[in-house]
């Protein structure tokens, strides 16, 4: 190969390199791969945890991210309402994130009142948020009804008969914590799985699964959703496809192309390091 | 009216986007109007979910006088802006530092260090996982033989690497390579979930793009 065009591809532009990435993600919303993900233990487990819990069971669920991670940890969400509202649980909602309330009410509504027909109070009930952080976790294992006195709509929860007889985790069969980082899984486990009586299952972002992972080999975690992969992987149990399963297509066709650049950069470095050496 | 603002998203989606083309005026307008909306949504957040629900409202309904030392606090942290009385900020800033570092300190020791600790002493070999590859010798169950000695070798030679009381050199120096290999190895998939969750974020704009504002794609 000539010396000026592989020094011209050393040198190569790299808005060519985002406009392979963004044709590549965005491709497969245009023609379907439909790429099926392969169970991981980690995911079996949360849904096993789930599918075992006893029909009615009441589980806390803090789901704790903002917009900025809402790409992937909005299915999970979705995704773990519908499995909750499949089997017949009653989940008690809550997040600790300030930028979370309007999107958590959304999709509690969308899965638990428009699709399930459920009714608010008697099957599922949405504390909204409290600011806190982990003082919250805490404070929750003394008395959740000290600590949201009302809930997202201002009903004091004296009068929610889902609420009847909650006093603290003690009354829950599990924890479920959707996170994008602080204050989140790493807290919960911190502060309230070691100090509380109560199973935690965990779906987190990407980014943070590194962390997580130690926690679930020491069985700290019962299970755990790693990311938008396994947001997908819990989909295609519950057999539900959403937009995780769709996502992955893109996920993947992205991760092509970033292992045909990093081919393409060392091929043109090899070549490049040759010709110098020729003189 | 639901049009218009998923309108007024999709520009913003394009303008943020047009940095990678180039810096550029509409890049600029964008991030001017997202820095602005954000830290204003954040301080009415901040008061209607916390300043009045947690303080105001039980303060003024006099079921909760004490909520007067929080109240007295937390306006003493604005006392940072002037030099003379500025240290009267201190006593707020250390109730903070102080439950924080109390409730982390705990947090940290019972399910951070005792538990990762117990969990990581295993034994070396489990003979349950022997049996198991005789009575089905598959790729798999034999890898489930080595994941014991593998977790604690490469435990032992983590450890070392951070271990400066001897020098790294001779034999010790290749436990050390190895406890880095492995670091690296960590380092690796923590990088690649970094991307996993970038693109993530790249296809949910395109998502929000292509089939919820100009409906050109349908998922």
């Amino acid at each position: 190969m000539a010396h000026s065009t592989l020094q011209k591809l050393e040198k190569l532009d790299r808005r060519w390199v985002f406009l392979a990435m963004a044709l590549a993600v965005a491709a497969p919303l245009f023609f379907k791969i439909g790429l099926a993900p392969k169970t991981t233990p980690p995911v079996k487990e949360f849904y096993d945890y789930i599918e075992a819990l006893p029909p009615g069971s009441r589980v806390l669920c803090s789901f704790d991210y903002d917009p900025g991670s809402k790409a992937e940890l909005d299915p999970m969400c979705i995704s773990v309402l519908e499995h909750l509202m499949d089997k017949g649980h009653k989940p008690v909602v809550i997040t600790l994130w300030s930028t979370a309330p309007a999107l958590i009410e959304r999709n509690v509504n969308l899965i638990c009142r428009d699709k399930y027909g459920k009714q608010y109070g008697t099957d599922y009930v949405y504390l909204g948020l409290k600011e806190g952080r982990e003082a919250v976790m805490v404070a929750m294992g003394k008395s959740i009804r000290a600590t949201f006195p009302v809930d997202f709509y201002g009903t004091p929860v004296e009068q929610i008969p889902l609420m009847n007889g909650v006093e603290n985790y003690e009354q829950f069969q599990a924890l479920i914590n959707v996170s994008a980082g602080y204050p989140g899984t790493k807290e919960y486990v911190q502060y309230v799985t070691t100090r509380f009586a109560i199973p935690l299952l965990s779906g987190a972002s990407a980014v943070s699964v590194p962390e997580y992972s130690a926690y679930y080999q020491s069985g700290q975690l019962k299970g755990l959703l790693t990311g938008i992969t396994g947001a997908a992987e819990y989909e295609a149990l519950l057999g539900k496809p959403g937009l995780a399963l769709i996502a992955m297509d893109g996920q993947t066709m992205g991760h092509f192309v970033i292992i045909a650049f990093i081919l393409f950069g060392n091929i043109v470095y090899f070549f490049l390091r040759r010709e110098k050496a020729r003189g | 009216m639901d049009f218009f603002w998923l309108s007024v998203a999709g520009l913003a989606t394009i303008a943020v986007l047009s940095f990678l083309y180039n810096d550029n005026p509409l890049y600029k307008v964008a991030e001017h109007f997202f820095v602005g909306i954000a830290a204003g949504y954040v301080v009415c957040a901040e008061f209607y979910n916390v300043f009045l629900p947690n303080l105001w409202n039980p303060l003024t309904s006099g079921t909760d006088y004490w909520l007067v030392i929080p109240l007295l606090l937390g306006l003493a942290l604005f006392t940072r802006f002037s030099n003379n009385i500025g240290w009267i900020s201190r006593w707020p800033m250390s109730v903070i530092i102080g439950t924080y570092a109390g409730l982390a300190v705990i947090g940290f020791a019972s399910g951070d260090m005792v538990l990762q600790v117990q969990a990581s002493l295993i034994p070396v070999f489990e003979p349950a996982t022997v049996s198991k590859f005789s009575g089905d010798p598959s790729v798999m169950n034999f890898l489930d033989i080595l994941k014991n000695p593998l977790f604690t070798l490469g435990l032992i030679a983590v450890l070392f690497y951070f271990f400066f009381s001897v020098e790294h050199k001779g034999g010790l120096k290749h436990i050390a390579v190895v406890g880095t290999t492995l670091l690296m190895i960590g380092f690796g998939a923590g990088y690649g979930y970094t991307v996993m969750t970038r693109i993530a974020l790249l296809f949910d704009r395109f998502y929000f793009l292509f089939v919820e504002w100009l409906q050109v794609a349908s998922a």
